[in-house]
């Protein structure tokens, strides 16, 4: 292992405390520091060696096939981050008057109104830093919706096969959870929906298509079904890289979603993390947007505060992830309208195709065809006591990261796969054959495959270990 | 442009395979003909040349790169070379959060040796992964309180900074247990009332908020609040900037439960204020109950040490409406620039980091208060690197006067809050130079 920060000796030569003014930094005890702090202090060339050297420990999208299921690992392109890197336009304080920051104001401009074409949506707010940012700030602007017309809804519908930021985010809005049961595909009846559907329901979360790739056949009855009701129709727009361009939300019965720029719009995922979710909203719903909101007005873009009656507030800090937006927008403006559309088109080729390379070797969950991901169950396919999760493990021997697993939680031993339209036939072809060799290898050599892996930095973990034995700092 | 590598050729094969003639007709088997879009009305695709003259065109419609004086929660610090380049490195930004831990060690001891440094700042025994930005930390750090006290009023500092407030307001809107109670500051001195606390302060009370140097940029008598606070049993939640904590007593120190902040000090462009990252650490008794990633040591088959992602059960994945947080995503490449930073700093470079920031904000104050027309707002001179003056002249004129010279001038108080007319808050980090400060002050000196 590469040793541990703290683990190196301090190598620094000659620390001095450069200041060009008096240094003048004393303060009464009471306020001053005595814990000491435990940092070592090191050299340059130290600190670039072990930040290297664990950086070779990844596997990352740009040295390997990510087919992680609902993630939309796409390929992150370089000149987006060349241009997020402009000095212009990140070397800005937020608190900058409005006639300063144009350029940034008219970008994120700019990707609002894309975002408003794509998904058929009126508004769209770009301040929330993640998904489930995005999911929250959606039933925060629901619940007030209801509130301002007087009605008490206190409850949001979730399919089983949801994601479970849905449930999490719902009740971090104060919203009480009906779980319901979707059939073995993934997608939901119209009819079951109508009977456990009450006057107090404020709204249904959906995935659209679902976590297992299908596309929702009763969409139009479902949205007829909620809107009598009086209640909303949510998007969770983490399978949004299946349908741009071909269906828009809005068009078929939505009334707010988000969208996760660092799945659909390609930014990358560093590691975990910073996303955006942007939120869409049909037009009345308009106010209950976070504030601030950016305006146009006579061709100069305004920050504006004027919705603060109605709006649900701020949902972070300023407005926004902005280097992410910035590169969402290279990204809408360098495909275009029909760029989009083909994204999508591939995303659907490409997990059909693979689906085909698979389907006989082991179970499909949800029939034939599927849109941009699909999900499979290895129960019965696999000899000797392998799990799902040793053929995961078993994958990144062979150099692939491992496809997401035990998820959607309705699917025993499920395998989700979503290769992206980013990635070639060629690659598919050797992906799929691998899979097919570990099926067999869990027949024929299962111990194998139950050691895995064994190409790695380091042999399976000890998950028990790690939690029951919280160790989580040096 | 696209980014698809599939020849037509290869479609064709495919197609072939999936048995359908086009795309239209696999997509027909899925997508009901009805609900099809109409064409997208967006322009047409550019060239890699085309899109960064585009995007150079929309940079040089701002003024950025300026002489920065503004802070109140945003800062232009100084980042070392070394952060960008490790940061760049594709392994770190284009891999996913890591959940399969044997394929994301570098990922993972990061994010380790980042949970660490966190404690080691803040005195404090857990850390998690990052959360979304410094408001949102405090957000989530009320909650956590709220939770494991099973109290449901929490006290806040009226400086603490406003945004945080507003994003407090909005996470706690709509649980309607939850009561926020604001505590005043004494308008003379700029540093929450003691006499104001204590008269708040009770039983029912989860949680106390208080942020150090507070928003006006005054170091608050933290050891003393925690005390009050912990007399009627009630949380103490520390709100502190990174750099000062070279310096500045610990929350660990004077007994906080929760240290929270903004992280961009460290390692971050201002990037118009996102993204950054929120840190969160807490005394060893919360761990279970604290929102975010976590990431754990532990060793493989072989007994060789590794990294996880730990006290998973916590997390939406598996508790859904029951987890701690909905968050998932979180600030991870930012919160490792933050980890890259303090490496290369090193306890002495924090230190000195610490006492370069505080001695440049004296010099500035000094010569600024000293100024025809400018005095301090409060009479207190305990502050790390920002400070609040008060003026006669007029500072819409002043604003625009150093704008006109590349200089982004302090901000102007009033916006935030018309209590405070006249009032200029400015910040002053390691990164302005003796030359661009004494140019500010000649400048303000000019100024009507």
């Amino acid at each position: 292992m590469e040793k541990i920060l703290n683990e190196i000796n301090s190598d620094k030569q000659d620390i001095e405390l450069n200041c060009d003014v008096a240094l003048d930094f004393e303060i009464d005890k009471k306020y001053q520091r005595t814990t000491p702090i435990n940092i070592p202090d090191l050299s340059e060339s130290t600190i670039v060696r072990h930040f290297t050297v664990l950086s070779r420990k990844n596997f990352a999208l740009s040295n390997t096939f990510y087919p992680l299921g609902s993630c939309t690992m796409k390929y992150n392109p370089v000149v987006n981050e060349k241009i997020a890197k402009f000095n212009s336009f990140i070397n800005i304080h937020p608190l900058q008057e409005e006639e300063t920051i144009q350029g940034n104001l008219e970008v994120m401009s700019e990707l609002e109104k894309t975002l408003c074409e794509v998904s058929g949506m009126d508004a769209f707010t770009l301040q929330p830093a993640a998904g489930a940012h995005g999911e929250y700030t959606g039933l925060l602007i629901i619940s007030n919706y209801f509130k301002a017309k007087g009605e008490k809804r206190t409850k949001i519908i979730v399919p089983d096969s949801a994601h479970g930021t849905n449930p999490a985010s719902a009740a971090l809005a104060g919203f009480e959870i009906i779980s319901l049961k979707s059939e073995t595909d993934g997608t939901l009846s119209a009819k079951k929906l109508s009977e456990i559907l009450t006057k107090d329901v404020a709204a249904i979360m959906m995935t659209v298509p679902n976590t297992l790739g299908i596309f929702e056949k009763q969409i139009s009855e479902i949205s007829d079904v909620m809107h009598k009701n009086g209640s909303l129709m949510y998007y969770d727009g983490a399978n949004l890289n299946a349908v741009m361009g071909m269906v828009r939300p809005a068009d078929i019965g939505f009334d707010v979603m988000h969208i996760n720029l660092h799945k659909t719009f390609s930014t990358p995922h560093g590691g975990g993390g910073p996303g955006s979710g942007p939120v869409g909203v049909k037009a009345f719903l308009k106010d209950f947007l976070p504030s601030p909101r950016i305006i146009k007005q006579s061709d100069k873009f305004k920050i504006d505060f004027g919705n603060e009656k109605y709006s649900i507030g701020q949902m972070k800090a300023f407005f926004g992830n902005f280097p992410v937006i910035l590169k969402a927008c290279a990204y809408v403006k360098a495909l275009g309208g029909k760029g989009l559309k083909q994204a999508s088109e591939y995303a659907v080729l490409n997990a059909n195709y693979l689906l085909n390379l698979l389907k006989d070797k082991i179970k499909v969950a949800t029939g034939k065809t599927c849109m941009h991901e699909f999900v499979l169950s290895s129960k019965g396919y696999l000899g000797n006591g392998v799990k799902t999760l040793d053929v995961a493990k078993r994958l990144l021997d062979y150099g692939y990261y491992a496809p997401t697993i035990y998820f959607p939680l309705i699917v025993e031993e499920a395998m989700m796969i979503e290769p992206t339209e980013t990635e070639s036939k060629q690659l598919l072809d050797e992906f799929a054959d691998v899979l097919i060799k570990i099926i067999d290898e869990s027949n024929k050599t299962p111990e194998v495959v139950k050691a895995a892996p064994v190409n790695t930095p380091v042999t399976r973990l000890n998950e028990v270990q790690a939690a029951r034995k919280p160790q989580l700092r040096w | 442009m696209n980014y698809i590598p599939i020849t037509k050729k290869d479609k064709e094969k495919m197609l072939n395979k999936i048995g359908v003639k086009d795309t239209d007709e696999l997509l027909a088997l899925q997508i009901p003909q009805n609900l099809r879009a109409k064409q997208l009305n967006i322009a047409d695709g550019l060239s890699e040349q085309e899109l960064l003259n585009l995007f150079n065109n929309y940079a040089n419609k701002n003024k950025a790169n300026l002489i920065c004086f503004r802070g109140a929660g945003i800062y232009d610090h100084f980042i070392p070379s070394v952060v960008d380049e490790i940061t760049g490195r594709s392994e770190f930004w284009t891999a996913y959060t890591p959940y399969q831990a044997e394929a994301s060690q570098g990922t993972l001891q990061a994010i380790f040796e980042y949970q660490s440094m966190i404690c080691e700042l803040t005195g404090l025994d857990t850390s998690n992964a990052s959360l979304y930005d410094g408001a949102t930390a405090v957000a989530e750090a009320v909650l956590l309180a709220v939770r494991v006290s099973r109290k449901n009023k929490v006290i806040i500092s009226s400086a603490l900074n406003p945004q945080y407030i507003k994003v407090v307001k909005t996470y706690t809107d709509k649980l309607s247990n939850i009561e926020l109670i604001t505590v005043d500051i004494d308008e003379k001195n700029g540093k929450i009332s003691q006499e104001n606390l204590i008269s708040k302060i009770a039983d029912d009370i989860a949680a106390v908020v208080v942020q150090s140097p507070n928003f006006f940029g005054i170091i608050e008598d933290m050891s003393l609040l925690s005390e009050i606070t912990k007399q009627k049993n009630a949380l103490f939640i520390s709100v502190v900037n990174l750099v000062s904590l070279g310096l500045l007593q610990a929350p660990g120190q004077y007994n906080a439960d929760i240290a929270v902040g903004e992280g961009q000090v460290f390692g971050n462009a201002m990037a118009m204020g996102g993204a950054t990252f929120g840190f969160m650490a807490v005394k060893k008794a919360l761990e279970w109950k604290m929102p975010g990633r976590i990431v754990g040591k532990t060793t493989d088959k072989n007994g060789k040490e590794g990294f996880v992602l730990t006290l998973q059960s916590r997390e939406q994945h598996i508790r859904r409406e029951k987890a701690t947080s909905n968050i998932c995503t979180n600030s991870a490449l930012n919160s490792f620039a933050a980890c890259v930073h303090i490496a290369y700093l090193g306890k002495t470079g924090i230190e000195n980091l610490s006492k370069i920031n505080i001695s440049k904000a004296r010099y500035a104050f000094n010569l600024i208060s000293k100024l025809n027309g400018f005095s301090p707002a409060f009479d207190n001179n305990l502050f790390f690197n920002e400070f609040v003056i008060k003026t006669t002249k007029d500072v819409n004129k002043i604003d625009k006067l150093l704008l006109e010279n590349n200089i982004l001038g302090p901000l102007n108080l009033e916006q935030i809050n018309s209590k405070y007319k006249n009032c200029l808050m400015f910040a002053v980090t390691e990164k302005r130079t003796k030359k661009e400060i004494d140019k500010l002050v000649e400048i303000l000196k000019q100024a009507e």
